[in-house]
């Protein structure tokens, strides 16, 4: 599944990030393959936000719709 | 940017030595950066990019201030500039926030794999203890190998600890694969934080060096993804879950729902400070009784004992459009104290923490002109004026995307000085106008900003920010920000308008002006439906756009022709300094085509609003 797919309140494993700019900004604030994280909140057709520990990052939905994830 | 000497337009004495401040945003590193410097601060601008550099004295050493950052490298220009800092620096304090400790040890980890001497400051240590989270600063320090001091800067608390400890400041904990390559590299770079960053792949400096970037930088920050997780799973202990009131406010703002609401709040608080208070009550006392009232007569008396005001000399200096009158008085009466209250806002928003929230919430919206929520900024800034939103498209992502911000702030968005007048003229014409101007406005925005989306070639980046914690912003902190964005803003265009002033008045004095109001005549009374003096009202637009609307005030319009006007005004080229900003940022063949694409666009649109009303 993609990350545009989970849930509020959904713990999720991220899986691959495809876009290496993206991947190695991610990697910065916390987030890469192999991560748990919570889908935190989900904006209607809008970014969704992603939350690991108190870090939280707001992800556009077409960002959110490449990022492979699977439930944690 | 590429200049390997990028501090030799800062003047640092012999000898002293380059004490360098870095951080991720917010961690309140300029709280540091006051408590060693004093009142006796540089800013100087970093050429080619809008980022500006403090620097201040410490004893006999030199501190400098960094833009902040999550990691240094090449991905924008605040970390181009914060690296090059980085690598003329002699020391590093390196200021985290110990609530955001998994963010920030990212970075802290890159500085300590440079090789530098650093010392951490582990900043906000009684906000980490209210949200229920103990931090182990000496088992921190132990890890990384470099002193870590725990300070509640605004309080001033540890201050005097981190100033104590500095000489203690050291290379920290290398692991050893990294020290291998480091040395392999080192044979062909010689300074340890170059040779890093040519392993990480940045092509800068690798470009510098005459080698290409390798294509390992990723492998580089999983592992040091992977170390920082570890110390943090060592070092942090959350106490208790301690979200409290701005962790909900915060998700508030971006709820749909309630988050609509808050902006709408925050615009109206904004429209209270800078359209009423700054633009009628202080512009009003600046501009009209300061600037005209005793500045103007006085220059003018002067310059009339040189020549007179009718002369071409004196019409330049001291004309209807003089560099030394209309100019100055624009400028220091009108411009700034609107540019001062568009920063004070967005410093607040920005420190915060209510921007990238805001970001977000808006970010749809923009998809669908191409542009992501960061746009958002920009957007913003148009509304109190056109040429400082149009610098401030440098933060996008892409070319493409500047492309598209430019051209919609161009055409669509009316600055500060325009709508004040227009706000006025349609509030006498009543509700139904209002609707339509805002209507047939806002419909062009999205237009243009959609076809160029759709035509122009390439991709827009996406959003990807980082939410940090509400907090309530530090008023000293705002003041600086405002204060140093303001400066930079007037140093860069101040010349646009002086500028802009003197192709005006070159084109009166030789009676182009007139030509092209003829020329233009035509176009205003068949197509438009208006008297032929609009004309000069467009023109005058040109130079200031609130000249433009204030010249329809004294004209007898019906209120379908009012509405016309105001219009075409409206999607009419900025400015002249803003058109010149905008050749100046897109080049000449895009800046040219988005001026001609909006006089068309204006006298276009103008067209069809006067054919279905008049």
């Amino acid at each position: 599944m993609t990350l545009a797919q989970a849930t509020r309140g959904q713990r999720i494993e991220v899986v691959a990030i495809p876009d290496p700019a993206v991947r190695a900004q991610a990697i910065r604030f916390g987030i890469s393959a192999g991560e748990r994280v919570e889908c935190a909140e989900k904006l209607p057709a809008g970014p969704v936000i992603i939350a690991k520990g108190r870090q939280e990052i707001a992800v556009g939905r077409r960002l959110a719709e490449s990022i492979e994830v699977r439930p944690a | 940017m590429h200049c390997h000497n990028c501090l030799s337009h800062i003047n640092i004495p012999a000898g002293a030595k380059k004490i360098v401040l870095v951080g991720n945003p917010n961690v309140g590193k300029s709280v540091f950066f006051n408590a060693f410097t004093g009142m006796y601060v540089d800013v100087s601008n970093f050429p080619g990019t809008t980022v500006d550099i403090s620097h201040g004295r410490y004893g006999g050493d030199v501190i400098l201030d960094t833009p902040g950052i999550y990691g240094i490298s090449s991905f924008n220009d605040e970390e181009r500039v914060a690296r090059d800092v980085v690598l003329a620096a002699d020391l590093v304090v390196n200021v985290v926030d110990a609530v955001h400790l998994e963010r920030d040890l990212f970075l802290t980890l890159q500085l300590v794999d440079t090789g530098l001497p650093v010392i951490v400051a582990l900043n906000m240590m009684d906000e980490a203890k209210t949200r229920g989270i103990a931090v182990d600063a000496d088992l921190l320090e132990h890890l990384l190998g470099v002193p870590v001091v725990p300070t509640v800067a605004v309080k001033g608390q540890g201050l005097d600890d981190l100033k104590a400890r500095l000489p203690e400041a050291r290379p920290g904990i290398v692991p050893p694969e990294l020290q291998k390559e480091l040395r392999e590299m080192m044979r062909t770079v010689a300074a340890s934080p170059e040779a890093l960053l040519v392993l990480e792949g940045d092509e800068e400096v690798a470009g510098r060096h005459g080698l290409s970037a390798g294509g390992r930088r990723e492998d580089f920050y999983q592992e040091r993804r992977r170390r920082v997780n570890d110390i943090v799973g060592h070092v942090v202990r959350e106490v208790t879950d301690g979200a409290g009131f701005a962790a909900r406010l915060g998700r508030w703002m971006l709820r749909p729902l309630t988050g609509v609401p808050i902006f709408a709040l925050i615009l109206y608080a904004m429209y209270y400070i800078i359209g009423v208070l700054v633009a009628q009550d202080i512009v009003g006392f600046t501009e009209e009784t300061l600037m005209q009232g005793l500045y103007e007569p006085a220059v003018r008396g002067f310059v009339g004992r040189f020549a007179s005001e009718e002369s071409v000399i004196g019409t330049i200096l001291v004309g209807e459009f003089g560099l030394l009158t209309m100019t100055v008085t624009y400028i220091l009466g009108l411009l700034l104290p609107l540019v001062v209250g568009f920063y004070l806002v967005l410093s607040v928003m920005e420190d915060s923490g209510y921007l990238p929230r805001l970001a977000t919430l808006v970010d749809r919206l923009m998809n669908a002109i191409g542009l992501n929520g960061r746009a958002v900024i920009p957007m913003i800034l148009g509304f109190g004026c056109v040429t400082m939103a149009t610098i401030t498209t440098r933060i996008l992502g892409s070319q493409r995307e500047r492309t598209i911000a430019t051209a919609v702030l161009g055409l669509a968005i009316p600055c500060s000085a325009q709508l004040g007048v227009i706000a006025g003229m349609l509030a006498g014409l009543g509700p139904e106008y209002i609707a339509i101007y805002t209507g047939v406005i806002v419909l062009i925005l999205g237009l243009v900003g959609k076809v160029l989306h759709s035509v122009l070639p390439g991709e827009s980046t996406d959003l990807l920010i980082d939410l940090p914690p509400l907090r309530l912003p530090r008023g000293e902190n705002v003041l600086k920000k405002t204060v140093t964005k303001s400066y930079a803003f007037l140093r860069e265009a101040a010349p646009l308008f002086m500028l802009g002033a003197l192709l005006i008045t070159v084109l009166q004095v030789t009676g182009l002006l007139e030509v092209i109001q003829d020329g233009l005549a035509p176009l205003t009374n068949g197509l438009l439906k208006l008297p032929r003096e609009t004309a000069t009202v467009f023109i005058m637009g040109m130079i200031r756009r609130d000249f433009g609307a204030a010249g329809l005030e004294d004209m007898a319009l019906g209120p379908a022709e009012t509405l016309v006007s105001l219009t075409v005004i409206t999607l009419f080229v900025p400015c002249i300094a803003a058109l010149i900003v905008i050749l100046k940022e897109r080049g000449l063949k895009e800046g040219a085509l988005i001026w001609l694409g909006s006089w068309l666009a204006a006298f276009a649109v103008g067209g069809i609003v006067a054919h279905i009303l008049i």
